[in-house]
């Protein structure tokens, strides 16, 4: 159980996708304009975490490893997060047609979203248990939803702010993300 | 080469199966759309202009749709558009109306007089708020040519009097033109309407003629003459009614200034005005 709480936590804070590992920083500057929207890209990114790695994890262990296709990895990976983000995609549309039209192209594009990806080959890589990978892609999926929602709120406020004109828009983003990135490395040592 | 056959299986197997599962999953979460959306939108120029009022022309098409708007409301396609619309719905369009844009102002510059020189730069909008323009009439045309450069048709051009001049056949009614101009001299009229009265001075007869040999100065003829009470008085300055005007012409002939014009080959128009 204290494994399990350690690995959330690591996933969450110390080793947070974006702000430690600079994973998935697409979405995360290109999503983060309104707290809404984030927190909605943040549970659909979570979603397809959590269900592509439980079912990669199968995928490694019961079809690529025991017929030796381990070369497969990629592809088959890509496959399945492919797959569920179109899901997530159709249950959006039919579900909360204000946030599929406020996440557009970026809904779509958590396809190429590294983060999913490279969550699916680190738990391979760190040989996790089904329920470790599972509590893994969970942290990992809400520390990318917690990093996208602090961008967020600090680039609403920004809305007020006197921003120099060459900094306006990603550029002051880019400063902060770098900020709330040095901010994180702080947990480093709490696991 | 057992690899590849397992590989070539196992892989294929994968897709399927994802395939079938979205294939459900589709059916499941279909959304119902309006399928006379997608044909409306097929038919509309396309642009996302915006001049109808929708955010773009997806927007536009969901509103027809709905019923919220007209099935004529794209200025930009026209009768063609409208009437394609108005198959799609199921209705008739009555005739849509095309509109063009007029210039609500006579006073180039050689009836506008001028209090001195303007060097700032060549756009109305500046002219307006720094200093005004060089002339003396502070209602009318500032002759920059801001709503030229606006007009995303080549519908404009200014004429040698320094005036825009609106080549009706290219205009689209898209407003561009309007929202360009600071001074409210340019209005979207129904292609029609041959009866103008190119003023916008609210000065009344002494300034208007201090400052401009072709303003209005509110002397009232027009509106006496008018058969059918489509000029009307406010602020000094004579207005037009275009839904009662008839292009009948006698306001222009009595016109001590010039200021209201007729343009050739406008049709006369029977209008059934309900009291």
């Amino acid at each position: 159980m204290m494994n399990l709480f350690v690995i959330l936590l690591s996933a969450l804070l110390v080793n947070n996708f974006v702000l430690v590992r600079f994973l998935g920083i697409c979405p995360f500057m290109g999503v983060s304009k309104q707290v809404d929207s984030a927190i909605g890209m943040g549970l659909a990114t979570t979603f397809v975490m959590v269900v592509a790695s439980a079912a990669t994890w199968l995928i490694q262990w019961f079809l690529l490893e025991p017929f030796g296709l381990p070369f497969l990895q990629n592809m088959a990976f890509i496959l399945v997060i492919a797959s569920m983000v179109q899901l997530v995609e159709m249950f959006l549309h039919k579900t909360s047609p204000g946030l599929y039209r406020a996440m557009g192209i970026f809904l779509p594009l958590i396809t190429t979203n590294c983060a999913i990806l490279g969550l699916a080959i680190m738990t391979v890589q760190g040989n996790y248990t089904f329920i470790e990978t599972v509590v893994f892609a969970l942290g990992g999926g809400l520390g990318f939803t917690l990093a996208l929602i602090l961008l967020a709120g600090i680039r609403e406020d920004l809305q007020f702010a006197d921003i120099p004109k060459p900094l306006q828009g990603a550029g002051i983003a880019f400063i902060i993300a770098g900020l709330l990135s040095l901010a994180f490395s702080g947990f480093a040592g709490l696991v | 080469m057992n690899t590849t056959i397992v590989s070539l299986v196992s892989m294929g197997t994968m897709g399927a199966l994802f395939a079938l599962g979205l294939a459900v999953a589709s059916k499941k979460f279909a959304v119902e759309t309006d399928p006379r959306v997608d044909e409306i939108e097929e038919v509309l120029p396309g642009v996302n202009c915006g001049a109808c009022g929708f955010a773009g022309c997806r927007s536009f098409a969901e509103g027809v749709a709905s019923g919220e708007a007209a099935v004529n409301g794209c200025p930009v396609g026209g009768a063609r558009v409208a009437k394609l619309v108005a198959e799609i719905i199921g209705v008739e369009s009555d005739g849509p109306k095309r509109r063009v844009a007029q210039v609500l102002c006579k006073g180039g510059l050689a009836e506008a007089k001028q209090r001195g020189t303007y060097d700032g730069p060549q756009d109305c909008r500046i002219a307006h708020v720094t200093q005004g323009g060089d002339k003396v009439c502070s209602y009318g045309c500032l002759g920059y040519g801001s709503c030229v450069a606006a007009c995303p048709f080549d519908a404009m051009y200014m004429d040698e009097n320094g005036l825009p001049v609106v080549i009706e056949e290219k205009c689209t009614a898209c407003g561009k033109c309007v929202e360009a101009c600071p001074r409210d001299i340019i209005m979207l009229v129904d292609e029609e309407q041959g009866v103008h009265i190119r003023c916008r001075s609210l000065l009344t007869g002494r300034f208007v003629r201090q400052a401009c040999s072709v303003g209005c100065i509110a002397c009232q003829r027009c509106v006496k003459v008018c058969p059918t009470g489509a000029i009307y008085m406010e602020d000094n300055l004579a207005h037009i009614n275009y839904d009662l005007c008839t292009n009948c012409q006698e306001c222009v002939a009595v016109c001590p200034m010039n200021t209201i014009v007729w343009q050739e080959g406008k049709p006369l128009i029977e209008k059934v005005v309900a009291n």
